[in-house]
């Protein structure tokens, strides 16, 4: 009896306890399907994401970079095939004779079977080795050959870029390179879109436009395991290619500016007076940039580092020359906009002019006699140039140099490595140097020796804007959607109603007048300095002014030596200078030339812009007819 | 009918048949396929080492439950202590002689297949206390010397399992004594008082940790604070279960798992590697059929009428109860490393045990009549 009360009890007990810890277990089912419920429903789309984004890796192919071309459509930067040849480590049987075979077919130096092995050890097995980046297409043949024999080799067709035209556009387009790490941070989008392989812009347009041109990157998605190797590819996205970049250059005018400067140091620019399009802008002497697309050697980059000749300076941009006499029309233009003078105005010149002692010489030792604003122009007189910048002064004459463009950027926005010149005044001189101006100063300055620099490419422009009646234009290499059409801004310089007054340059147009014949005068008369460059046929007239820049001071001992230019050490020679504008009736274009060292203008300069002017009237009239078409269809 | 089977104690094999539990019976099977299904998802759905090996696990296991269920339970009940016996002696021969591996010593060399005693341990305590307890008076229960006598019993084999080292294993045979003694009728308040005198000396414990014990801990509560390190494996893991959405990706498409995100898939995480596959719904689905075969045991321990068979199966439930939980809950957030890591395949580990109680309870029914 006791026994099975106890019993019973017993079995009381067990169920009792029994029936808590059922009830327990029911809590933590409960705590299970809740964590379950939060994390497989309430927080799935989180961790939907992080599954995809463990799962799913991209792959960014280089994008395509966009084609640079030049007015008439013609790429002058585009993208062309290359032929490759990558190595798959895991593929791979017997990597050393893998690599035997190579270099016996593709004559592979030494230091690159070294660099190859090193990147083997780097990469993962699956990582695809570059072993040549720019195979010829006989390279490509022979291996497709032998690719039965060459296990774990990939060949492959890729895009690179490509320049044409080679060394004739260097100093517009520059060149595009493997990046190094400071370029690739320095700019988001090319940080967001670098792969490996892909080649950003160094210089120039290439650079300057590198947000433009550079395109967007395909993407391979695959689908890869814990350890990164990819398992099957999802899907392939294709890259869009860079937006096409129309210049307002002309390649047959660009080809002959290289032609005309061959084995010469200097630069030619030529622009439109009205629109302000750059139509050829060439530094001699270039460069190939093509042969910066795979890495330039290292014989072929001190080749191009180490020519006396400087090819890797642009001349037009960033080159730094004393304007000489070609400076001679903006202080006539200077003097009669300030009433010093007018066109009656007569100086003798005796081929020298004392100042305070001081003898400042004319080019021409026996003198000029009387001569008037024209005469002085047209023979280059510095006698007449020293006494009219003496009642002018410095400061009047800044105001009308800067006016036209002198001491100021023509292109910053487009070009890093633009110069901006020089053109002094009296408090520039005593702010820079800390001493006073002296009036000897503003006698050189006024036939554009001295403190006073200038870039080619200012020169150029302030000639077309003397050129175009005097009115501001903006110069401008890329052809975009301004609504200043050529119509338009033709037709503002010449109603005066028209254009807003900010434009106008002057203070008289008739002055311009002035100025212009006078320039006229220098290449059409006789004794003009450029008389033996001029061309009679109206069509191509055309007007220009001389300037023989000296690099140092004549010492009174070679003054009377008169040594020939050939007597001169080269670095000594006087650089040459010539602007001009035509054809004269109606004129069109405005260049700048300079030959450095060349000796002077006349000889060595003005005879380029003669051989040169007939071509940019021929082709004036193919330009026209493009500049109807608001788009180019390559 | 159960009357008269009692009296007489003998029934006709016919009739065991007839008693048998067969919702239990139907729930294991049920498992047992899903099991199979899993393993070879495991595998990367090619029949392969694990699912083959399952696969013999099964079909050698399945039938010795049935066979087992045949037993009467006085067998028993009657070979309880000398079951305990024989595996405490079998715990100090591997503790010498055992076959090592990673690290631990805890597996014998049996000529036809590795024998692990621990494991064995889990079902011999159970019987064990079970017989004590059924043969105690219910006044004794909380006598000083019944309470020692009973912690030796849990002590000894802990201590031997816990030198292998398995912590995980060593827990579980704690737990399953522990369960015992409550369900035997131990005060409730020794349970209180030691679990409050726990709790203060754990800082204790832990200081006589190693640092890198320590910081299991710390990464054990917050995966996130060793993200590439101890608790990659744990983010990965909710990465897994979280993406399986309601519905799951699909048999064979758990990319967590195919893609080797998950370690251990076999064992520890094969839960998540499940609830990736087939979602909430499935999850659901199996922690039901768990349920199921939880609260058939529960049943079957409530209506035998000895207590010893009743302890038994109330104790054996909950040591399943604690093996499935622990499976989720690792597969959910506490994972791998943490001290159970170290068991083997899960899925036919909760099976294979599910035939072990449910042959007990086979026994009980038989027993019951």
């Amino acid at each position: 009896m006791i026994k099975s009360n106890s019993g019973i009890r017993k079995t009381d007990v067990i169920n009792r306890r029994m029936f808590i810890i059922g009830a327990a277990k029911i809590v933590v089912l409960t705590g299970i399907i809740g964590r379950l419920f939060s994390l497989q429903i309430n927080e799935n789309k989180k961790y939907l994401t992080l599954s995809d984004k463990n799962r799913i890796r991209e792959w960014k192919l280089p994008p395509t970079r966009g084609n640079i071309v030049d007015y008439f459509g013609n790429v002058i930067a585009g993208n062309l095939k290359v032929y490759q040849l990558h190595i798959i480590p895991e593929q791979v049987e017997n990597f050393n004779y893998l690599l035997l075979r190579l270099k016996n077919l593709l004559d592979l130096s030494e230091k690159k079977i070294a660099k190859i092995n090193k990147l083997k050890l780097e990469l993962k097995p699956w990582d695809s080795i570059i072993v040549s980046e720019n195979l010829s297409w006989s390279q490509f043949v022979k291996i497709n050959n032998y690719l039965y024999d060459l296990v774990g080799i990939k060949p492959v067709i890729t895009i690179s870029r490509n320049y044409p035209f080679k060394d004739v556009y260097t100093h517009v387009l520059g060149y595009v390179s493997q990046p190094n790490e400071q370029e690739i941070l320095a700019n988001q989008i090319v940080k967001e879109r670098f792969v490996p392989g892909m080649k950003v812009g160094k210089l120039g347009l290439e650079k300057r436009l590198e947000n433009h041109l550079i395109g967007t990157n395909a993407i391979q998605r695959y689908e890869v395991n814990a350890y990164g190797k990819r398992i099957n590819q999802l899907e392939h996205q294709k890259g869009e290619q860079g937006s096409k970049i129309r210049l307002t250059v002309d390649t047959e005018i660009q080809k002959a500016c290289a032609d005309l400067l061959k084995e010469k140091a200097g630069s030619i620019s030529v622009m439109d007076i009205f629109t302000g399009d750059i139509i050829a802008m060439y530094s001699s002497p270039s460069y190939d940039p093509n042969l910066f697309l795979f890495g330039i050697s290292q014989d072929e980059w001190q080749l191009i580092r180490n020519n006396p000749l400087k090819p890797l300076v642009n001349k037009t941009l960033s080159g730094l020359y004393s304007p000489g006499s070609t400076i001679k029309p903006i202080v006539a233009l200077s003097a009669l906009e300030n009433n010093v003078i007018d066109t009656k105005f007569k100086v003798r010149c005796t081929g020298k002019m004392e100042l305070y002692g001081q003898t400042f010489h004319c080019w021409k030792e026996k003198g000029h006699g009387w001569v008037s604003l024209k005469n002085a122009m047209k023979q280059s007189c510095d006698t007449y140039f020293y006494e009219i910048a003496r009642l002018l002064g410095v400061d009047r004459l800044n105001i009308t140099a800067e006016k036209f463009g002198l001491g100021k950027k023509v292109l910053g926005k487009y070009f890093e490595n633009e110069k901006k010149g020089l053109f002094p005044n009296t408090n520039w001189k005593k702010n820079n140097l800390g001493r006073g101006w002296v009036l000897g100063e503003t006698l050189i300055t006024g036939i554009g020796q001295g403190y006073i620099q200038s870039t080619p490419l200012q020169l150029c422009m302030m000639t077309a804007q003397i050129a175009n009646g005097g009115y501001a234009i903006k110069p401008k290499i890329v052809v975009d959607n301004d609504p200043l059409t050529l119509a338009g801004a033709k037709q503002s310089m010449q109603g005066e109603q028209l254009h807003d007054s900010d434009k106008k340059l002057f203070k008289n147009k008739k002055n311009i007048k002035i100025v212009q014949e006078a320039i006229f005068s220098s290449t059409n008369e006789r004794f003009g300095t450029s008389y033996r460059s001029r061309i009679d046929d109206p069509k191509y007239q055309f007007a220009g002014k001389t300037g023989t820049a000296q690099v140092k001071r004549i010492s009174k001992r070679e003054r009377e030596l008169d040594l020939k230019l050939e007597q001169i050490p080269y670095k000594d020679r006087d650089h040459a200078l010539y602007v001009a504008f035509g054809p004269y009736v109606n004129p069109r274009y405005a260049l700048s030339i300079i030959v450095e060292h060349g000796g002077s203008g006349s000889k060595a300069a003005a005879p380029i812009a003669k051989k040169l002017f007939k071509l940019i009237i021929d082709r004036h009239e193919l330009r026209n007819k493009q500049s109807n078409f608001e788009e180019i269809s390559i | 009918m159960f009357q008269q089977d009692r009296l007489n104690n003998e029934i006709t094999f016919f009739q065991k048949i007839k008693n048998l539990d067969y919702i239990l019976i139907i729930s294991v099977v049920i498992l047992s396929i899903i099991s199979l299904f899993v393993m070879y998802s495991t595998d990367g759905g090619e029949i392969l080492f694990h699912t083959k090996n399952h696969f013999i696990k099964l079909a050698v296991f399945f039938p010795l439950m049935i066979v087992v269920a045949f037993f009467n339970i006085k067998f028993w009940h009657n070979c309880s202590y000398i079951i305990y016996a024989v595996i405490i002696l079998l715990l100090i021969w591997v503790s010498f002689f055992g076959i090592k591996s990673s690290g631990s010593q805890r597996w014998m060399d049996v000529y036809l297949f590795v024998l692990q005693p621990s494991e064995l341990m889990k079902v011999a305590i159970i019987l064990c206390l079970a017989k004590y307890y059924h043969r105690l008076k219910i006044e004794n229960v909380n006598s000083f010397t019944s309470i020692i006598f009973v912690l030796s019993i849990i002590l000894i084999p802990f201590i031997f399992v816990i030198s292998q080292p398995d912590l995980g294993t060593s827990i579980l045979i704690v737990l399953s004594g522990l369960i015992i003694l409550w369900l035997g009728g131990l005060k409730i308040k020794y349970f209180i008082y030691s679990f409050i005198t726990f709790l203060i000396s754990l800082p204790f414990i832990i200081s006589f940790l190693k640092p890198y014990q320590k910081l299991r801990i710390l990464t054990f509560l917050d995966p996130d604070r060793d993200p590439l390190g101890a608790g990659y494996q744990i983010i990965q893991s909710k990465i897994a279960i979280g993406s399986g959405g309601i519905d799951g990706k699909g048999f064979l498409k758990g990319t967590q798992s195919y893609l080797d995100f998950l370690p251990e898939k076999h064992t520890d995480f094969i839960f998540t590697l499940f609830s990736e596959e087939f979602g909430f719904i499935g999850s659901v689905g199996l922690l039901i059929l768990y349920s199921i075969i939880i609260f058939r045991i529960i049943r079957i321990g409530s209506i035998s009428r000895s207590n010893f068979a009743r302890l038994f199966c109330f104790g054996y439930a909950f040591a399943i109860f604690y093996l499935y939980c622990s499976k989720f809950i690792y597969g959910s957030r506490y994972a791998t490393y943490s001290w159970l890591s170290t068991t083997s395949n899960v899925i036919w580990r909760l099976i294979n045990v599910s035939y072990n109680d449910w042959f007990w309870y086979c026994i009980k029914c038989k027993n019951q009549s």
